[in-house]
This record gives C-alpha cells, sequence and structure tokens, in this order.
C-alpha cells in the first residue's frame, strides 16, 4: 500500500462513525446598512498607513505623475499592458513586464503602477488577480513603492461579496496596507519584505 | 555549509521535563513573564476591538466550526478531489503518513535541483515535522524568512507562539541576537543598528533579500487548502511569504490533511475569521492563493506534501476531532492565563498553549510523559473557548484527555498516590456517613492543622505559596442537624404527652 | 412559598459551613422553606475535572437520587451547578440530572429579587469565578445584588475576568503556575484597596485565601483583605 493508500484508509477508519455534521451559514454575505463603499474603503486603508486619494478618472494621467514625483521615482516597472496615457506625467525610466524580467531586475526599481482586479471596503483589502493591468506577482512585491488604482466600481462592501468575485484559478493576492510585522514586542511596524509604501488611487 | 542554525542543546524540545517543572524554571524568569504578560495583554484587547467589530461574529464562528467539521467527517472524498484539482492545475501532490516521509519528499525535491540552501516562509507543519533539520542533515541551509522565525533561528532557539514565535524576546534582546549572528550567515546587520523596531524591521529587510533573490527552491505551509479548486492559502504580515511563494522556482508546501476547505466560497469565512483572532487586523497585509502552476507566473514547478503525521489518530478521537478545526490563529494563546505566566516552551512542543495542550497528546498519544502531563497544565478557566475563532471547546477535550492520561498510567503503572488519593476520595464522598466520619476526623486535628506551614510530597505544591485552610469547629451537616433537632424540641417540648 | 433543597457542596460542608448557614438565612429572609437532604456529598467535579469520570458519574447519580423530585436545588457555587447542568449527563449517562441553580441566579431569576434586605458597611471587590462566568453565564448578577446592599460600596477589580489560577487539582499538580495566577490575582484586588475580596465559589476564594494569608505571614504583618462568599454578604444585616 503507497502512503496515499494508507493516508486515506487510515482517515475512512477515523470517520466511519462520525456522521453527518450539518453545516450552517448564518453570517452576514453582504454588508449590513447601507454605507458609503468609497468613503468606508479610504478610511480602511488609511488605518493601514497607506496614502490614498480619490481622484476623478480625468485627473489619473496627472496624479500618478504628482504621486511619483513626490516619492522621487527614477524608475518604474507596469503590467505589460498598463496603458501609456498613465504614464505620459512621469520622466521616470520605464520598465514594462514581461518574462525576461527578473527579480534581480527589479530589485534596481523605485516603483510599480498597477491597477486592481477587486477592493473591499469593510477591510481596505485590494485584491490583485494577475489580469488586465496587474502584470505578474512579482512586479508589485520588489519595488519599494506599489501605486495601486482602484476603480469604484470594483469596490464591495464586504469579504463573502470579494470572494464571490473572484476567480480561483488565477494567482490571487490580497494587499491590506503595506508590508508590516508585529513580530517585535507586538507592536505594528510598518516595511518589511513587501513594498514598504502603498499608494491606492481611488478612481470615479 | 553548515552554520549551526538549529536550537542548541538544552534548549531543544526533547529532553524538556514535563510540563509542571518546566513551567516552574519558566515563572522565575522575570524578563519572559515581563515580555509574555505585555505582548499578551495588548493583543488581548485590540482582539476584543476587532471582533466586536462584527455584528455576526458569533455566526462566523459557527459557520467555521460547522464547514470544518462537515469537511472533517467527509475528509477522505475532499482530500481526493483536492489532490485531482492541483494535479489538474500543474501541481505534483505527494502524501506523507509521517514526518519522516515528508522530510524524505522534500529533501528529495531540493536535491533534483542540486540545492545547497532553500528559503522557507514560516510554517507550523514543516516546524512538526522538523524539516529544517532534515535539510540540514542533507547538507542544504534552510532559511527562515519570517522576522520572528529568523530571530528565533539566529538565537538559536525554539518557537514558543505561532504567530509570534519570538513574543518571548525583547527588542534588546533582539537587536543583540541580529548584531551577534546576522554575518555569520549572510549580509550583517547595520553597524549603527538600534533596538527600534524599525530598524530591526529594516536590518532584516536588507539581510534577507539576498536570499530572496538567489533562491531556486521554496518550503512554505499552507493555512487553507481549497478541494474543488485544489487552491493553497497563505495568510502573512511582511510580504517574505510572497517573496517565497512568487520568485523561486520551485515551490514546496507541506499542507497538514485537516487544512481542507470543500469550496473556495468556503475562504469568505475564514478569511474574516482568521486575521481578526490572530493578529487581531481586520486583514493581514498579504494574503496569497495560487492554483497549481500559473505559466509565466511564480515558480513553474509547484508541489504539495500532504501530511498525515498523527492527524488521523486524532481524526479518530470523538472528542478531540473538533481539535482539528484549528486554524492556528493563537487567540487561545493569548488569553490563557497558564501561557501567559509560563510562555510556550514550557509545553515542549511546537503547538503550545491551550490548543497545544489537547493537539499533543491527540497527535501522539498520552504514552509519553511530556504529552500526558499537558491536558493538566490548564485551570480549566474557558477562556480558550471564549476566544476560539471555531468554537473548539478546548477544556473538554482537556478533561477527556485527562480520562485517557490516568487510565494510560493505570495500564502502565503499579500503585500510584495520586489515583490511591482519588480512588479514596471517591469511596468517602460516595457516602453521606463515610464524609461525616471523615469531617469529624478533620474537626479533631483541626489544632494541628492549624499549625501546618509546610507538607511533603504533592499537596506540598499547596503550602509552598499558600496557607492552609482554617478547619472549622463543625461541618454544616451537623450544624444543621443539631438545628433541626433544636427545632423539633422546640416543636415537641420535653415532659409534654 | 418557595421550596429549596440546598446542595451545600461538599467544600463549604466540610471547611466553610458559614456559606451554608448564609445561604440557608438569605433563602429564609426571602421566604423560602429550605431543607438539606442529609444524603448529599460531592457533585463529582473534582474527580471528573482529574481525570476519573466514572468516579464522578458515582457521585453524579447519588446526587439525582437525593434530589431527585426537588422543587429547586440551589447552590453556593457556580462551579459546582456549572458541573451538574453541562457535565452531568456525561459522566452519568441516561441520569436524569434535576435542574440546578446557583444562588444568584435562584435569587435574580427566580425570585425576582436583587435587594435581599442585607446591610455590610465595607468596600468589597468581585472576582467573577470562571466557571459563574463562563459556563453558566450568570454575568452582572451578583454585583447586582452587591450594588443593592446597603453601606456596601463595590470597587471594580482590574482584569476580573483572568482566572484566580485555583482550578481544581491543577493548584497541587502545576502548583508554581497555579499560585502565580493566585498571587496576581490578590495583587489586583489589593491595588482595589477593598476590605474584602468577594467570590461565589468557596474553592476560588479558599485558593485566594490561601495567597492573602501566606503573603500575610510571610511579611509577620496582621491579617488583611479578608475574603469572603457572595452568601455571606447578602446574610449579613
Amino acid at each position: 500500500m503507497d502512503s496515499r493508500e494508507r493516508v486515506l484508509a487510515a482517515v475512512r477508519s477515523a470517520i466511519h462513525e462520525a456522521g453527518e455534521p450539518v453545516v450552517t451559514r448564518n453570517h452576514d454575505t453582504t454588508l449590513a446598512g447601507d454605507p458609503d463603499l468609497v468613503e468606508l474603503f479610504v478610511e480602511r486603508v488609511d488605518d493601514y498607513r497607506a496614502e490614498v486619494h480619490v481622484i476623478d478618472e480625468a485627473d489619473l494621467t496627472l496624479r500618478i505623475g504628482e504621486v511619483l514625483g513626490a516619492h522621487k521615482v527614477n524608475s518604474l516597472v507596469v503590467p505589460a499592458d498598463l496603458d501609456g496615457a498613465w504614464l505620459k506625467t512621469t520622466h521616470a525610466r520605464l520598465v514594462h513586464d514581461s518574462e525576461e524580467v527578473t527579480a534581480a531586475d527589479l530589485e534596481g526599481i523605485d516603483a510599480v503602477v498597477t491597477g486592481s482586479a477587486v477592493a473591499i471596503a469593510l477591510t481596505g483589502t485590494i485584491i490583485l488577480d494577475g489580469g488586465e493591468l496587474q502584470g505578474r506577482r512579482l512586479i508589485t512585491l520588489v519595488p519599494d513603492l506599489h501605486v495601486c488604482v482602484v476603480r469604484v466600481d470594483d469596490i464591495v462592501g464586504s469579504v463573502p461579496e470579494a470572494v464571490r468575485r473572484l476567480n480561483p484559478t488565477r494567482p490571487l493576492t490580497w494587499i491590506s496596507g503595506p508590508s508590516a510585522t508585529s513580530d517585535i514586542e507586538l507592536n505594528r511596524v510598518e516595511g518589511v519584505h513587501g513594498p514598504r509604501t502603498l499608494v491606492v488611487l481611488v478612481v470615479r | 555549509m553548515t552554520v549551526g542554525l538549529q536550537p542548541q542543546p538544552g534548549v531543544k524540545f526533547l529532553g524538556m521535563p514535563p510540563f509542571p517543572e518546566a513551567a516552574r524554571t519558566a515563572l522565575g524568569d522575570e524578563q519572559l513573564r515581563r515580555n509574555l504578560g505585555h505582548a499578551t495583554s495588548t493583543i488581548r484587547t485590540k482582539r476584543l476591538n476587532a471582533v466586536s467589530e462584527l455584528a455576526d461574529w458569533e455566526e462566523l464562528r459557527i459557520s467555521g466550526a460547522s464547514i470544518k467539521d462537515h469537511t472533517l467527517a467527509h475528509l477522505d472524498d475532499y482530500l481526493e478531489q483536492f489532490a485531482a484539482a492541483a494535479t489538474a492545475a500543474g501541481a505534483t501532490v505527494h502524501w506523507a503518513a509521517d514526518a519522516e516521509e515528508a522530510c524524505a519528499i522534500g529533501v528529495a525535491i531540493a536535491r533534483q535541483h542540486q540545492v545547497d540552501e532553500v528559503v522557507k516562509v514560516k510554517s507550523m507543519a514543516t516546524q512538526e515535522i522538523e524539516l529544517n533539520e532534515a535539510l540540514e542533515a542533507a547538507g542544504i541551509d534552510a532559511w527562515e524568512t519570517d522576522l520572528a522565525e529568523l530571530i528565533v533561528q539566529l538565537g538559536g532557539d525554539t518557537p514558543s507562539h505561532f504567530l509570534v514565535p519570538a513574543i518571548h524576546r525583547n527588542r534588546h534582546e533582539i537587536a543583540e541576537i541580529f548584531t551577534r549572528r546576522m554575518g555569520e550567515v549572510g549580509r550583517a546587520a547595520p553597524d549603527d543598528l538600534t533596538a527600534d523596531p524599525a530598524r530591526l524591521a529594516e536590518a532584516a529587510r536588507l539581510h534577507l533579500r539576498e536570499k530572496f533573490l538567489r533562491a531556486k527552491v521554496a518550503f512554505s505551509g499552507a493555512n487553507f487548502a481549497v478541494a474543488e479548486t485544489g487552491t493553497l492559502v497563505v495568510v502573512e504580515s511582511e510580504g517574505n511569504g510572497r517573496m517565497c511563494l512568487t520568485l523561486p522556482e520551485v515551490l514546496v508546501s507541506v499542507v497538514g490533511i485537516e487544512k481542507i476547505v470543500p469550496r473556495f466560497e468556503d475562504l469568505e469565512v475564514f478569511m474574516q475569521l482568521l486575521p481578526r483572532s490572530s493578529t487581531a487586523e481586520r486583514m493581514n497585509p498579504y494574503t496569497t492563493m495560487w492554483t497549481g502552476v500559473t505559466p509565466g507566473d511564480g515558480p513553474q514547478e509547484v508541489h504539495i506534501i500532504l501530511l498525515d503525521n498523527g492527524r488521523t489518530r486524532a481524526l479518530a478521537d470523538r472528542v478531540g476531532r473538533q481539535a482539528l478545526r484549528c486554524i492556528r490563529c493563537s487567540a487561545c494563546l493569548n488569553v490563557c492565563p497558564v501561557y501567559e505566566r509560563v510562555g510556550g516552551h514550557a509545553y515542549g512542543s511546537v503547538y503550545p498553549g491551550p490548543i497545544g495542550a489537547i493537539l499533543n497528546p491527540l497527535l501522539h498519544g498520552v504514552a509519553d510523559e511530556h504529552d500526558a502531563a499537558l491536558p493538566f497544565a490548564s485551570s480549566l478557566c474557558g477562556a480558550c473557548y471564549e476566544a476560539c475563532p471555531v468554537a473548539i471547546d478546548i477544556p473538554t477535550v482537556l478533561i477527556d484527555q485527562r480520562a485517557e492520561a490516568v487510565r494510560e498510567k493505570a495500564s502502565h503503572v503499579g500503585p500510584d498516590p495520586e489515583r490511591v488519593a482519588m480512588k479514596a476520595a471517591a469511596w468517602v464522598l460516595d457516602s453521606p456517613k463515610r464524609l461525616r466520619f471523615a469531617e469529624r476526623i478533620a474537626i479533631r486535628l483541626r489544632g494541628l492543622i492549624a499549625r501546618i506551614r509546610w507538607l511533603p510530597g504533592m499537596p506540598g505544591g499547596w503550602t509552598r505559596s499558600r496557607a492552609v485552610p482554617p478547619i472549622p469547629e463543625q461541618s454544616f451537616r451537623d450544624w444543621w442537624a443539631q438545628r433541626a433537632s433544636a427545632e423539633r424540641e422546640r416543636e415537641e417540648p420535653d415532659g409534654q404527652p | 412559598m418557595t421550596h429549596v433543597s440546598l446542595f451545600v457542596t461538599c467544600l463549604a460542608d466540610a471547611l466553610f459551613p458559614d456559606v451554608g448557614k448564609a445561604t440557608v438565612t438569605v433563602l429564609e429572609r426571602l421566604g423560602c422553606t429550605v431543607d438539606f437532604p442529609a444524603a448529599q456529598t460531592c457533585c463529582g467535579q473534582m474527580h471528573m475535572n482529574s481525570g476519573y469520570p466514572d468516579e464522578a458519574g458515582t457521585l453524579v447519580r447519588s446526587f439525582a437520587d437525593t434530589f431527585a423530585g426537588a422543587d429547586a436545588v440551589v447552590m453556593p457555587s457556580g462551579s459546582c451547578a456549572a458541573m451538574l447542568r453541562h457535565h452531568g449527563a456525561t459522566v452519568a449517562p441516561g441520569v436524569a440530572v434535576p435542574p440546578v441553580h446557583e444562588l444568584s441566579e435562584f435569587l435574580v431569576d427566580v425570585l425576582g429579587v436583587t435587594d435581599v434586605g442585607a446591610r455590610f458597611d465595607h468596600s468589597v471587590t468581585y472576582h467573577p469565578t470562571c466557571h459563574s462566568s463562563r459556563l453558566l453565564g450568570v454575568g452582572d448578577r451578583p454585583t447586582r445584588l452587591l450594588q443593592a446592599v446597603e453601606g456596601l460600596s463595590l470597587i471594580e477589580l482590574p482584569e476580573a475576568d483572568q482566572c484566580c489560577g485555583f482550578g481544581g487539582t491543577f493548584a497541587i499538580k502545576n502548583a508554581d503556575t497555579s499560585a502565580a495566577m493566585g498571587t496576581d490575582k490578590v495583587g489586583h484586588a489589593r491595588e482595589t484597596g477593598a476590605d474584602y475580596l468577594c467570590a461565589s465559589d468557596a474553592s476560588c476564594l479558599m485558593h485566594m485565601r490561601g495567597v492573602v494569608d501566606h503573603q500575610d505571614r510571610a511579611a509577620r504583618r496582621p491579617a488583611s483583605l479578608r475574603t469572603i462568599h457572595l452568601a455571606e454578604i447578602l446574610a449579613s444585616q
């Protein structure tokens, strides 16, 4: 008998009288009340000490340029499909993501600009799924500044609403504020291995 | 190159005394008690806030508990479903009945890729199977990349908490460890390193960055494994998880068979329960979910080792199987008055605290004196049950495991003073006459008992720090009998017909 | 008139008879008739919690026989009530354990009284014992009763929800940890400056008093911070 058979046989013998436990799902699947999702999302992202701005679609290019300028970004990586129009106002050296770009290449890059798939107002979470305007996972990981564009239509109220929108076969990254640790005396410190600065641009 | 990363002799779990004695040593460590007291009281308050924010917290607990119970009752089907889905998505699924098999599979994969080092994201399962030791024996360094695990590894120490494995270390001790040890195994700590937590985190970032960029093979655990899709989930804070799960070419994940949830949608429950119970946040900074191999993105060779290692033993225990609901949040550790005072090391296992006190005996049985002592390492106050996000009734399982331990001892050991005392007490208490007789003997000896300042043997534990209660002049039942007869006399005075 | 069968608990019977007497006083003052079935002994908690469920089962069966048919079984102990209510059927399957009431539950819920007509001119801090609060869920009943006592000033106990460290045989098997918990609990009680540390379980009180007396003896000072059962305060006038 191989290990697979041994483990499965042990499981079967252990549960032979386990019966049929009833699954009770009475938790909320939507957000109670009717809160302003953009306002709530902004408040919650801000709680993680991320930088967050609500802007108009028309100002997006300008604001990306301002953010990159304010953070003194000299080099920038963007997903392969990211619209050049977003980057008209920046003079940073630009790298477009492709399979040739390695983590070592990204080590010298100051920032990354991406879109996002879904965002959760209640928890201030952004979810990337490697789809449109998001690129491969490593580009949002190695640079020290992540500028993430969130469309208001992609903001849902609660965790269940977000999970139900996701495609599990895609590589998913949930981001709630900048990288942080509580390992030293349980004090929260922002900035360990991931981007130490997260800037969220919420686009109306 | 092996650099002596494993715990030094003397702090290793093996060879530690059983709980009561280890606890006594820990209680004598004032620094440890201060570190723990500060850390656990901070997180307790934060957790209450995080939990009270959700109006449906109790419903979430019930959803979480019942989803896990259902999964465990059909675990064979769900495991097969998971393995099939993960395989279809490009992962290679391995099965390991015990730690030895799991380590052998992991070592073989690392060897195939001819590496002399791997990076690791914190995982209870790999600690449980002592994967680092197995890799080191094969000449492969396993670099822990979680900040606390790094502190523990560099300090030649063992973890004492699931979530904050270095909870027993304060910032000054950490700065000292980094300064002394980082240079020996890679990029040295900055010369001007201080005990400022932000500076310590920065030192870890710089030290580990070169390891992340270099590593070909990474090891991880998983918080959840979704049967219907073959998806694995790692919940983390620092980004070291993302580094390990994204940058290397090869990823090996060791996953306990109890980590399964049936459907992707079930994550909506656990992604609310876990962060709020563990770090007391609305959401942890980073969560990675991956399903097999994504072409062009992340590791292109993905292995999953499904681990039993005693879990089916626990699963067979009718009362104890609920312990397999555990999502390793560590809320029970943080609220436990025993854990708060003695820390994690006294439990002598990678699983400390209340959950460890039931999980270890369930996984291994109670034949070993360490495992047998753990169910007794609790005052049964019930704070753990109250805090548990999947409603594991830890006190009830503790009581059941105590009975196991007593039965096990009785089957091997000859006359045992404790057993004799408990049997004698049961005999006395089973009869009001005998109880009354025992009370009267005590009353006769009350003068003597009042002078007791010290007792030998086990009862001596009481007298070391507590006075013996004084014996009253009369028991309640004698008082009641006296009162009743006085009343009867009042009602029927002598001399009347 | 409410008829009450008193289960005094083995500990109060043998070591703290004043707790039993006080319970009788309060109940009779409120118009109950009290009887004390002489065949009673112990709820079986010590045996169950120490790993001897069979012995515990025997004691639960005796309890059920002794109190069969009682209108209301009342006891001055949260942990004995919790044992009988929640674990009785586990150790004695098939046995019909009569419904039981912890004293504060009985006074507030059944008799509907919070002011029991007591007077106690002292400051008091209250420790809600773990089994009363977590297993029985007595909530604020004991403190509501205390607040209604004339002359009594109730001072909040810091970290009240933390266990005192008694835990039955835990107090002996893990004596050092138990004592460390007891020391912290007594420390918090002393911080309040209250004259009395009150609780609803004689067992926890025995442990806390043991710590207090041991500390006083070691410091060679007269007895300080007295411990007292809820029933004793409610009985005083």
